[in-house]
C-alpha cells in the first residue's frame, strides 16, 4: 500500500547554474542574503520567478495490488514524483508511507558498463536494481533466457546492438520482484514483439499482486495494465480514478499537441530519428480540423545522422478509445522508389489519407516507426503524439463508429 | 526516511543527518559490487593490464632512486634509498588513489546517483577501497624487493594493517568533503591534482623526517601522511620508531572524517538535483 498526503516539492530554476562555481555562489548567496530579507520583510517566500512546484498537494492512496497509471504532459510532475517515491530526492513537504519491500526502475540499464560482459551486468544491474547476489544467481538463466541473447551472453556488451543492449537491460528489470514496483516510461523499448512480451510481464506481476505505479506516455499500455488512472498536471492531481474517463480526459483536453507537434526524440540511439509530425490539407496548408470529405496528408519529418540504403517509415492512429483505427507504412510507396530518403539531413515523408473515410471524430497518431528492411535499424516512438479531428457539417459523430467511408451502392 | 516493520517513510530532510550503520550494511553487497565493478573495469583494454598497478610504483621507485637516491643524494636514514622511497610510496599512492577516486566517483556515477537509491556514502567508500588490489600488488613487490636487499620482514610488519587504516581513514575523510564539494563545484576537479602535488611534496615520500629543521616538526605532523608513512618504514624496515606524530595523525584524521561525514550527509540529500 502507498499513502501519499500532501506532497510537494520546490525547484529552484533561477539564476543557479546547475554547475556552479565557488564565484558563482558567493555572489548568489550574497544576492539571495539580500533577497531573502527584502522577501521575509514583504511575506513573499515560496514560489515565485526563481522557484517552482513541480509537485503541490499531492495526496493518494494506492491499495495492495493495484496498478496505477500516472498520466501528464511533460513537465506535469510525473517524474519528480517517481523520484521521491524512489527516495532518490526527498520533498519539500508532505509525507509518504511505503508498506513492503519498493522497487523502482526509472531507466533501464542503468549502471550498465559498456566494457564489461553482458553476464556481468546482469550482477551489476541486479544489484543497483536493489536485488541481492543469491537473487541474481538464483534467476540467472530465466534472466538469460528472456532477453533472447543466450549465445552473447558472455561478450562485452560496447559490441550489442541496442536493440540486444535493450532486451538485456529489460530482463534484468523485468526479474525484479518487489512488493511495490514503481517504473517509469520504460516499456516503450525494442521491438514490437518484445514489447509485447513486457507489457505481459507486468500484467503477470500484477496478477500475484504487487502494488505498481507506471508512468507512460503510451495510452494503449497505461489502459492495458492499469486499473487507475491518476492524471497530473502542473504539479497537482488534476483527476484520479477510473482508467478510461481519466485518459479521454486527457487526450481530449487538449492535452495532445494538434495538428502540429515537434518530437522530443532525444531518447534514439541509431542513425534517424524524429523530429516533428503534422497535419496538411490538400492545398498543403497546416491544419487541425480536416472536413470529413477532403483527403489530407499525414507528415513526418525526420533526421538521418549516418547514411542507411533503405529506409521505411510508418504509421499508427487510433482513437480517443484507444482502438488502433489503421497502419500504414511505406511500402505503399507509388513512385517507384523503394525506400523513403535515407541520406545524412533532414528529410520529410508524407502519407495521403483519403477524405470520405474516417467519421467524424478526434484521432490521435500513437505510433510512428523507422526502420531498414532487415531490421538491423529500427527505432519506433509511442505515445501519444499528434492528434487532429476529421470534422462535418452533416455526419453526428457516432459513439464508438471509427470509419463512415463513401462506397458504392448499388440497386437492381 | 527510516524503515520500521516494512514500512518506509519518506519526508523532507532538514539539517544534520547523523550516519546510518545499519543502512549502510543493507547495502554492502553494493559496495562489493562497485569496488568489483573498478578493478574489473580499470585495466579492460590495455595490454599490459594488471602489470600496471606494479608498474607505476616502481618507475616512481626508479626515478626517486635516481634523482633524489643517487644525484642529490637525500638521506634516507641508512636505508637503500630504493627500499626507502618505495615504502614510502606503498601508502602514498594508496591514499591519492582512494582520494582521487573517491571525488570523483559522484560525477562518474552521476547516472546511477539519478536513478537509484543507495545511501552515497558507498560511493566515496568504494572509491578508498578500490586502490587496495593495486596496493596488495605493490606490496607483494615490495617484499621481493625486500629480500634482494637482504631485510627480513618482523612481527611489526603485523602493525601495517593500523597504517593502512590510518590511510584508508584519511582518503575518505578528504574523499568525503572532495566528493560533496565536487557535487556542487566542479573547481574541486581543478584544485585536486594540484592540491596532491603539494601534498606530495608536504610529506616524506623522498624525503626523511628527521631532515627537517626542528622548528617545523610539530607544523608537519599536522599532515595526516607523516603519520602514515613513518609507520609503514617503521613496520617494514625498523627505522625510528613514529613519534607522537602519530597520535596527531589519528585526531586530526578522526576531525576531519567525522566533520566530512557530517557535511556529506547533510549534502546527499540534494545530489540527485545538483549534479
Amino acid at each position: 500500500m502507498i499513502r501519499v498526503e500532501s506532497l510537494g516539492k520546490l525547484y529552484r530554476i533561477g539564476p543557479r547554474k546547475i554547475h556552479t562555481t565557488l564565484r558563482d555562489t558567493i555572489a548568489i548567496n550574497f544576492d539571495n542574503f539580500t533577497q531573502r530579507r527584502y522577501k521575509k520583510s514583504h511575506n513573499l517566500e515560496g514560489a515565485d520567478a526563481e522557484h517552482i512546484w513541480a509537485l503541490k498537494d499531492v495526496s493518494f492512496e494506492v491499495k495492495k495490488g493495484e496498478v496505477v497509471g500516472i498520466i501528464g504532459r511533460n513537465g506535469a510532475g510525473k517524474s519528480t514524483l517517481l523520484k521521491i517515491l524512489s527516495r532518490i530526492t526527498p520533498p519539500t513537504e508532505g509525507y509518504v508511507h511505503l508498506y513492503g519491500r519498493v522497487g523502482s526502475l526509472l531507466e533501464v540499464g542503468t549502471g550498465f558498463q559498456s566494457e564489461l560482459t553482458g553476464r556481468e551486468n546482469i550482477y551489476l544491474n541486479g544489484i543497483f536494481l536493489g536485488m541481492k547476489k543469491s537473487e541474481i544467481g538464483r534467476k540467472f538463466d530465466e534472466i538469460v533466457a528472456f532477453s533472447e541473447i543466450e549465445r552473447f551472453i558472455d561478450t562485452p556488451i560496447k559490441h550489442y546492438s541496442s536493440g540486444m543492449y535493450v532486451r538485456l537491460a529489460f530482463a534484468v528489470a523485468a526479474h525484479l520482484e518487489p512488493e511495490i514496483l514503481i517504473v517509469d516510461e520504460v516499456l516503450a523499448v525494442g521491438d514490437t514483439a518484445f514489447q509485447k512480451k513486457c507489457l505481459e510481464r507486468v500484467e503477470a506481476m500484477a496478477k500475484e499482486g504487487r502494488t505498481v505505479l507506471l508512468v507512460s506516455h503510451n495510452m494503449a499500455s497505461i489502459l492495458q495494465l492499469s486499473s487507475n488512472v491518476m492524471l497530473l498536471d502542473r504539479g497537482r492531481v488534476v483527476k484520479f480514478g477510473e482508467k478510461r474517463s481519466v485518459v479521454s480526459a486527457y487526450l481530449s483536453n487538449n492535452n495532445v499537441v494538434t495538428g502540429e507537434a515537434e518530437l522530443d526524440d532525444s531518447n534514439a540511439r541509431g542513425k534517424a530519428k524524429f523530429t516533428k509530425i503534422y497535419v496538411r490539407d490538400e492545398a498543403g496548408e497546416a491544419s487541425k480540423d480536416i472536413a470529413y470529405e477532403n483527403p489530407f496528408y499525414i507528415v513526418v519529418e525526420y533526421e538521418v545522422r549516418a547514411k542507411v540504403d533503405r529506409l521505411f517509415v510508418g504509421l499508427m492512429v487510433s482513437n480517443i478509445e484507444n482502438v488502433a483505427v489503421f497502419h500504414t507504412d511505406a511500402y505503399d510507396m507509388t513512385d517507384g522508389r523503394y525506400g523513403i530518403q535515407g541520406e545524412i539531413g533532414h528529410h520529410r515523408a508524407s502519407v495521403r489519407i483519403p477524405g470520405a473515410l474516417l467519421s467524424p471524430g478526434k484521432y490521435y497518431v500513437s505510433e510512428i516507426g523507422l526502420w531498414s528492411p532487415d531490421f538491423i535499424h529500427h527505432h519506433l516512438l509511442t505515445g501519444s503524439l499528434m492528434s487532429f479531428e476529421i470534422t462535418s457539417s452533416h455526419i453526428k459523430p457516432s459513439g464508438s463508429l471509427v470509419l463512415r467511408p463513401k462506397w458504392e451502392w448499388f440497386s437492381e | 526516511m527510516k524503515k520500521m516493520a516494512g514500512v518506509t517513510i519518506i519526508k523532507p530532510l532538514h539539517g544534520w543527518l547523523p550516519i546510518n550503520i545499519g543502512e549502510l550494511w543493507d547495502y554492502r553487497q553494493l559496495l562489493f559490487f562497485l569496488i568489483w565493478r573498478d578493478i574489473k573495469v580499470r585495466y579492460k583494454q590495455t595490454v599490459l593490464g594488471v602489470a600496471w598497478a606494479i608498474i607505476q610504483p616502481i618507475f616512481m621507485m626508479v626515478i626517486f632512486s635516481l634523482f633524489f637516491g643517487r644525484f642529490v643524494d637525500v638521506p634516507s636514514e641508512g636505508l637503500p634509498y630504493p627500499l626507502f622511497s618505495y615504502a614510502g610510496l606503498l601508502p602514498w599512492m594508496l591514499f591519492t588513489e582512494g582520494v582521487s577516486r573517491s571525488t570523483n566517483s559522484m560525477i562518474s556515477d552521476a547516472n546511477l546517483i539519478k536513478k537509484v537509491y543507495f545511501p552515497r556514502l558507498i560511493m566515496p567508500l568504494a572509491g578508498i577501497m578500490s586502490p587496495l588490489i593495486d596496493f596488495l600488488f605493490s606490496f607483494l613487490v615490495f617484499l621481493g624487493l625486500m629480500f634482494c636487499f637482504g631485510f627480513m620482514p618482523t612481527f611489526r610488519i603485523f602493525l601495517l594493517v593500523g597504517f593502512l587504516g590510518l590511510a584508508l581513514a584519511a582518503a575518505l575523510a578528504v574523499g568525503l568533503w572532495f566528493s560533496a564539494l565536487n557535487v556542487q563545484y566542479r573547481d574541486v576537479r581543478y584544485l585536486l591534482p594540484f592540491l596532491i602535488q603539494f601534498w606530495f611534496f608536504a610529506s616524506p615520500v623522498v624525503y626523511s623526517t628527521a631532515s627537517l629543521p626542528k622548528s617545523w616538526q610539530l607544523f608537519y605532523s599536522l599532515n595526516p601522511m607523516v603519520g602514515v608513512i613513518e609507520g609503514f618504514r617503521w613496520a617494514l624496515l625498523g627505522t625510528e620508531p613514529p613519534n607522537m606524530s602519530v597520535f596527531a595523525s589519528i585526531a586530526i584524521v578522526a576531525l576531519v572524517l567525522v566533520s566530512g561525514i557530517f557535511y556529506f550527509r547533510r549534502m546527499e540529500k540534494n545530489f540527485a538535483d545538483i549534479i
